[in-house]
């Protein structure tokens, strides 16, 4: 069986610097792969490169076996609408409430009628455990983990195959973070969809990954189950783990 | 160093520039055109573009007709010719002043409003965001702006055409000793419907840049805050100088 997502050597240059420089990765359903790395390593183009943000300049982005970058703009949209992306910064129209939001693709890209739409946002509102009070606010007045649970209920209102999710935890207090974590968890588990996610915070890598792959110079130098990540093995997963300055990884500062 | 090289790419650079920006133009023109058309959004923004800018456009109008007709009359009277003043403030305004000086205004308020907005957009990445959740950007943003503004601004210069004329017309009567019903008999005699079509196609023609350079640079934009606000200088700046040099080629084609 094809993997949900793949994606084959995704090479990409930016500003005259290889950031990616053969990419391999892939993921199955009901699986949960978690991109590790530091910063300016490529975490973030390897997943706007997967969600079609980008164009990665050689390499395939594989999904159910059919290859996205290839695609005629109207087939690779159709593909698109499996995936569901939760953003760094949460990244909530400002100019839209709360549900707006939330059911911004069933009102604009489904021609869901606003009442129903508005009735499903509530629901996901529910499911990642916002209040539907807040339903009608605008997205500044939210808190940072409140933010992070709109992101989220938009990301699976349409009950994508695919979900992403960009640094899920920074910036939220360990506790919030790791209500956020559990949330991602149970989302995954009852979409039954593939999930990618880039992170540095490894107790939010060790928390939501059934696998774990280490991005380094734009290369994936290491990947193997959650449980094996401290006997990997190999220098630069352990120095990232135990987060030395002291290793084969320079610190950038 | 060499001063050519720099002269070259700075042209270069220039010209890629506009190559880029004609290429975004012609993406926006091509969302407008096709389906959906967010009918929402473009309505809001003919609220914000259009209604909103009525107080400026009102407020420059007035004072710029007042000014002319004191001007020409100054300028009348070397040569006996005061009495021309009517027929100048209706020329003048219709055809240059109204279009052009309304382009200018909106290019502070709207280009720049737009750039922030959509700028700020992109460094938050609510477009990639939108991207994500199967909307296109430029039919959902960059459209209905960019139709709300080629729209309304021939009907702000309408307006600013009769309360610039006003604005002379005040003038006159009180401080000039202008017949009232004679200086408006002579407006009207005297201004041809070409005068107003001239300013009607370059005000539609500087709300479509106005409202594609506002959108070009935020959407262009990047690294924060300081990306954000470079983008808004641009747009200002760019959809000003764009606006002068059609506003030159307008008028030359029309009067060929």
């Amino acid at each position: 069986m094809a993997a949900k997502l793949e994606l084959v050597g995704i090479k990409k240059m930016l500003r005259g610097r290889q950031v990616l420089d053969g990419v391999d990765i892939d993921v199955n359903e009901r699986r949960s792969l978690v991109i590790i790395g530091g910063s300016g390593q490529g975490k973030s183009v390897t997943l706007k490169c997967a969600l079609g943000l980008m164009k990665p300049d050689s390499g395939q982005v594989l999904v159910d076996g059919a290859d996205v970058t290839r695609m005629p703009p109207e087939i690779r949209q159709r593909v698109m609408r499996k995936f569901g992306m939760l953003f760094q910064g949460g990244a909530l129209f400002d100019s839209l409430s709360v549900w707006e939001n939330i059911a911004f693709r069933l009102i604009n890209a489904d021609k869901v009628s606003r009442a129903d739409a508005r009735e499903r946002a509530i629901e996901a509102m529910r499911k990642v455990r916002l209040s539907p009070d807040f339903a009608d606010v605008r997205p500044i007045e939210l808190s940072g983990g409140m933010q992070k649970r709109a992101g989220l209920a938009r990301a699976i209102i349409a009950k994508p195959d695919i979900l992403f999710f960009d640094e899920p935890t920074t910036g939220l207090d360990p506790i919030t973070a790791d209500a956020i974590n559990d949330l991602i968890v149970e989302m995954v588990k009852e979409l039954g969809c593939a999930a990618v996610s880039i992170t540095h915070d490894m107790a939010s890598a060790r928390k939501i990954a059934d696998e774990i792959a280490m991005l380094h110079n734009g290369k994936i130098v290491w990947r193997g189950p959650t449980a094996s990540l401290d006997s990997s093995g190999n220098a630069m997963v352990d120095q990232f783990v135990a987060g030395r300055a002291e290793g084969p990884i320079q610190a950038v500062v | 160093m060499n001063p050519f090289a720099s002269i070259g790419r700075g042209t270069i650079g220039m010209l890629s520039e506009i190559g880029r920006f004609s290429a975004f133009a012609g993406r926006a023109i091509a969302a407008v055109f096709s389906p959906p058309l967010f009918l929402g959004q473009f309505l809001r923004q003919c609220w914000q573009i259009g209604y909103l800018s009525l107080p400026v456009i009102g407020i420059t109008a007035v004072f710029i007709g007042a000014a002319l007709a004191l001007n020409i009359y100054v300028g009348g009277a070397r040569f006996n010719a005061e009495q021309f003043v009517p027929n100048i403030v209706v020329l003048g305004i219709t055809r240059e002043l109204g279009p052009v000086l309304a382009g200018l205004m909106l290019a502070g308020r709207v280009s720049a409003g737009i750039a922030a907005e959509i700028g700020t957009m992109r460094v938050t990445e609510q477009i990639d965001a939108m991207t994500t959740l199967s909307t296109d950007p430029f039919r959902y943003l960059i459209a209905p702006r960019v139709l709300a503004a080629t729209l309304t601004l021939p009907i702000l210069v309408l307006v600013a055409d009769i309360i610039g004329v006003m604005g002379g017309y005040l003038i006159a009567v009180n401080s000039l000793d202008f017949n009232g019903a004679a200086y408006l008999r002579n407006t009207f005699d005297f201004v041809e419907a070409q005068d107003v079509i001239l300013g009607l196609v370059k005000a539609g023609v500087f709300g479509f840049i106005i409202a594609a350079m506002g959108a070009y640079q935020g959407y262009h934009s990047s690294g924060g805050a300081l990306g954000v606000g470079r983008a808004t200088t641009n747009a200002v700046v760019g959809s000003i100088v764009l606006i002068l040099a059609v506003n030159y080629l307008i008028t030359a084609l029309f009067v060929e």
